[in-house]
């Protein structure tokens, strides 16, 4: 498969920082790399060399095997974490205006279309709630209909309902063959809609792979979970982890584990059982201390 | 003109048009300022008043005990022939030859402070002699209209544009756009532009507003007022749009304008002429684009100059402009880092 984006020791260091320290990728076409790390591990930065808009300390970035140029803006669209725009216009004056600066356009019915924003089109866009902000922005970084999109932890903030929205746009926004670049703090999201996945911290990849690989090589186990009161004061005769109001007991084999908390008089009851996540491949590997 | 340009022109007009508090703003202070200035200024509600004296002797009450008046500001004028203009035209109150006996004296009969100090020469010196004033004596009011004109085109443009461009860059707006093709000098260009039209046509308004009430002294053409205004617009465009290139605080962009909005107002010739003030402060005002401004707008509608007559001002501000313009673009920046 053809790689549309391909980075090369990447760096960024300011004075007193090193944001980003030799980061080396490669987007496929029509994949989506997801960019996972906790606060202030390079993700924004990254992000943000990529769509051009941060010059590199050092360090190579390749859009279609060339280095980028004035056209590069031409292909590529994007959503930032914090958008703003020109005060008092509607979804449709934006849309329209965004559409002004680009030589190639989707059609502005097929858009509104493709990010559902008909039932307000001609809302003054700060009167919009979180969910339909979003889906506005969306449009507009597609307004190019760029082969390539860079979604800045777009989801940040939504409910549970627009976020699932939002990824249905998204899923629809790749099954027409645009590569995607995202960034989340949403781990459900990431294994949801990343084919690729890029776990940072402190400037550097630490982990990569589809979703699936990245679990496949750091567990072999499941996780199964009581209630606390259940283990309170009992030997159960495993290894286990408290968690607030429950326990968490890793094994390999469950049929053996389940057997061995049955024969130590517990009530399973309440036994939950649940394969690991990306959330607890992403805490073992950045750590649980509280980011800044 | 690229379709780019003419979108982020479009956009910008319908903000300002649709923001309805600071368009009723605009447009009703303006107006107000005018009229109010021009009738406290024409009503001789001021407390000092300017003379001109030509004379080889020191300017002290001993060479004439009219110079030891309170209150009164007498200076060195050299050219009789200008002077007199400058009594003409209200610049001063009125001008003293001490060099005849008995002296001669000048002053506009239209001018409250005039009469007054006529009174208070005679008193000192009944001899003295009144010099007629050639030509149409002109209002006080006529003379500071284009001054306010001018001022309102400053303040707009100074404030105008720069907080908005500070605004911009601060909620991240600038940093969205600089994620598309456009381009520095295409934004800059816009803003320029938009500004530029919303400015001319509402001070085209607010010109014909103030010519209906106070029936204007227009001698030249309305052309080259147009022409001296819409210059002068771009020039404070221009100069706002150098200051707002690359500060991201508001507070900031509101001191810096303020610096030099200020001394614009005081320096420029706008309320009071210059005459006498120190040759320093008379260079520090050749330095503002208000005051090419302001002698190109007066020149028009006080003397009727034609555009040779106003060629120079008219250089100094297309230079400025292209300089403001120069250094903005080529310091410009998107976002706040």
């Amino acid at each position: 498969m053809a790689s549309v984006l391909a980075v090369r020791e990447l760096r960024k260091f300011y004075p007193k920082v090193k944001a980003v320290d030799g980061v080396s990728f490669e987007v496929e076409e029509g994949q989506c790399l997801g960019l996972l790390g906790p606060n202030g591990a390079g993700k924004s930065t990254t992000i943000e060399m990529l769509e051009g808009l941060v010059k590199p300390t050092s360090g190579e970035i390749l859009y279609r095997g060339k280095p980028l140029d004035a056209n590069y803006r031409e292909r590529v669209g994007m959503q930032f974490q914090h958008t703003a725009l020109q005060d008092f216009l509607t979804v449709r004056e934006n849309l329209n205006f965004f559409r002004s600066l680009y030589q190639r356009t989707m059609p502005l019915e097929q858009l509104i279309d493709a990010c559902r924003l008909e039932d307000f089109l001609d809302r003054d866009h700060r009167k919009l709630s979180g969910g339909q902000r979003q889906r506005m922005l969306l449009a507009i970084a597609l307004v190019n209909d760029p082969d390539l999109v860079f979604l800045d932890e777009p989801t940040t903030g939504l409910d549970p309902q627009a976020r699932r929205n939002f990824w249905d746009l998204v899923r629809t926004v790749k099954a027409r063959g645009t590569t995607v670049v995202l960034t989340t703090h949403y781990m459900d999201e990431a294994f949801l809609l990343c084919d690729d996945l890029a776990i940072m911290d402190h400037g550097h990849v630490i982990a990569r792979g589809s979703p699936q690989k990245l679990l496949a090589e750091h567990f072999n186990d499941s996780v199964l979970e009581l209630p606390a009161d259940e283990v309170r004061g009992r030997e159960i005769g495993l290894p286990f982890v408290s968690k607030e109001d429950r326990v968490e007991i890793l094994s390999a084999d469950v049929n053996a584990a389940v057997r061995h908390l049955l024969d130590a008089g517990l009530s399973l009851a309440q036994l939950k059982i649940r394969p690991r996540t990306l959330e607890d491949l992403f805490l073992q590997l950045t750590g649980t201390e509280l980011r800044a | 003109m690229s379709k780019r340009l003419i979108a982020m022109i479009k956009a910008r007009i319908l903000e300002v048009l649709r923001d309805r508090m600071a368009l009723a703003w605009n447009l009703l202070f303006a107006p107000l300022l005018v009229i109010g200035m021009a009738t406290v200024f024409s009503g001789g509600a001021q407390t000092v008043a300017k003379v001109g004296v030509i004379s080889d002797l020191p300017l002290t009450a001993a060479t004439h005990p009219f110079l030891g008046t309170p209150a009164v500001s007498f200076y060195s004028e050299t050219e009789p022939d200008k002077a007199i203009a400058k009594v003409q035209r209200q610049r001063i109150d009125l001008l003293l030859d001490l060099r005849t006996k008995p002296s001669h004296y000048w002053v506009n009969s239209d001018s409250a402070k005039g009469m007054l100090l006529q009174k208070l020469l005679l008193s000192s010196e009944p001899d003295a002699s009144e010099q007629p004033v050639t030509g149409a004596r002109i209002r006080y009011a006529d003379w500071l209209v284009p001054g306010l004109l001018a001022l309102n085109i400053m303040f707009s443009s100074l404030f105008a544009i720069g907080h908005v461009i500070v605004r911009y860059r601060k909620s991240g707006y600038l940093k969205r756009l600089n994620g598309t093709p456009l381009r520095a000098f295409e934004f800059i260009s816009a803003q320029l532009l938009a500004c530029l039209i919303m400015m001319v046509v509402v001070s085209s308004g607010i010109f014909i507003a103030c010519d209906s009430l106070l029936h204007l002294r227009m001698e030249g053409s309305y052309f080259n007022l147009l022409l001296v205004a819409t210059l002068g617009s771009m020039t404070m465009i221009a100069m706002s749009l150098l200051v707002a290139a690359r500060i991201s605080s508001e507070e900031l962009s509101g001191g810096l304008l303020n610096l030099i909005s200020w001394p614009m107002l005081v320096l420029s010739g706008v309320f009071f002429s210059l005459d006498g003030a120190p040759v320093f402060v008379q260079h520090i005002a050749e330095l503002f684009p208000l005051t090419h401004m302001l002698e190109a707008a007066r020149a028009v509608m006080l003397d009727g100059a034609g555009l040779a007559d106003i060629a120079k001002p008219l250089m100094v501000m297309a230079g400025m402009t292209a300089l403001f313009l120069a250094l903005g673009a080529s310091t410009f920046r998107w976002s706040q880092d």
